[in-house]
């Protein structure tokens, strides 16, 4: 089974306000609001931990939900922000970017 | 008549959040006619921070329905649009404005170089209304239509408006300052050439009565960004206006007012 790693365009700049965080595409100046779980996922979409890593250590003891059920709802996410643009999405890890 | 330098043009200069702007032209009926559209915003010449150079051209010599455009190229920030071509230099802060001898096109000229250097200090032009009660500045933000004028209408005599159409807004200390604006919209008269601390933001919407509710930054910060006027696609200048932007909400009280039109609304506002 292939493994999901996510990581946070560069093209974009992000704070959390409150318990949601707000991303802006710098590209386009489009504005984002995310969720506190989609929030949490963003922070840790460092393009190293899988996914399902993510899932099981941050979503799940945090909201007390099913892994698996949390995993889709994850996928589905994630694949929304990458259509977006301001997420990357492959089944292999993402190096960081040098300086 | 406006005064001649030793280089044979003509200049005055537009003070606007304590920024003087130098604007030059050979010829004197062009900066009489700005020194009309900006009295109260008049400072003297020699002390412009920033300068541009206005050469005048028949109306026809520059495309009518070009879209605006700001860029960069090299160090300069060049700006042109149907009806003017404007380059300026943030480094030597001079700059060459070509256009037809109409106020509009040197208008958005200085709204253009305003917001790119406010966009470094911390600040921003807002497409909202201003005001000042009581020492404090309220700041009342919509697209337009949204009712910017027709609350500036309805104020009463204790407010002094800062503009109808144009906010400035800069960061000063623990928190923000609005300044005054010859920017007018269809109240068709500048604001006053006077600052104060800002109170609270209020996202205007017309209704059937007068409410003001408090927003979530989040929220906050979304219509912030959507109603700020910037024209540059630069990325640490977007991402400075952004932080600017989220910092905002979180020092100023921001509500949504809904209003139906008339004077009570401003019971609200204190």
């Amino acid at each position: 089974m292939s493994e999901t790693y996510i990581k946070r365009s560069r093209d974009t700049a992000a704070r959390m306000l409150g318990d949601e965080m707000i991303i802006m595409s710098v590209k386009d100046s489009r504005v984002f609001t995310l969720n506190p779980t989609a929030s949490i996922i963003w922070g840790a979409a460092d393009g190293i931990t899988t996914l399902r890593e993510i899932v099981a250590r941050d979503l799940v003891p945090e909201f007390e939900i099913d892994t698996e059920a949390a995993y889709q709802d994850a996928l589905e996410l994630v694949g929304q922000l990458a259509q977006e643009g301001i997420l990357m999405v492959t089944d292999h890890p993402i190096p960081a970017e040098q300086p | 008549m406006p005064r001649m330098s030793e280089s044979g043009a003509y200049g005055t200069s537009v003070a606007i959040g304590g920024l003087p702007i130098g604007i030059s032209s050979a010829d004197p009926e062009f900066i009489a006619m700005l020194e009309r559209r900006y009295a109260g915003f008049l400072g003297a010449a020699d002390d412009a921070a920033i300068r541009l150079e206005v050469d005048l051209v028949a109306p026809a010599r520059i495309g009518d329905d070009e879209e605006l455009e700001v860029g960069r190229d090299g160090r300069r920030w060049t700006m042109s649009r149907g009806d003017f071509r404007a380059d300026w230099d943030p480094i030597s802060k001079q700059g060459r404005v070509r256009q037809a001898a109409y106020p509009y096109a040197i208008d958005s000229v200085l709204r253009i170089v305003h917001s790119l250097v406010l966009a470094e200090r911390g600040g921003f032009l807002l497409h909202a209304a201003s005001a000042i009660r009581g020492g404090r500045a309220f700041i009342f933000s919509g697209v337009s239509g949204a009712g910017k004028t027709t609350i500036s209408r309805l104020a009463p005599s204790d407010v002094t408006l800062l503009t109808d159409e144009i906010s400035y807004v800069r960061e000063a200390g623990q928190g923000y300052r609005a300044f005054g604006t010859p920017f007018a919209g269809e109240l068709g008269r500048p604001g006053e050439n006077l600052a104060a601390p800002v109170a609270a933001l209020y996202f205007l919407a017309k209704g059937s009565s007068d409410a003001a509710r408090p927003l979530a930054a989040s929220s906050a910060a979304r219509r912030l960004l959507r109603n700020i006027l910037f024209f540059a696609d630069e990325r640490p200048l977007v991402e400075k206006l952004f932080r600017t932007a989220c910092d905002f909400v979180s020092r100023v009280p921001v509500y949504e007012l809904t209003f139906r039109p008339g004077a009570e609304v401003w019971d609200l506002v204190r």
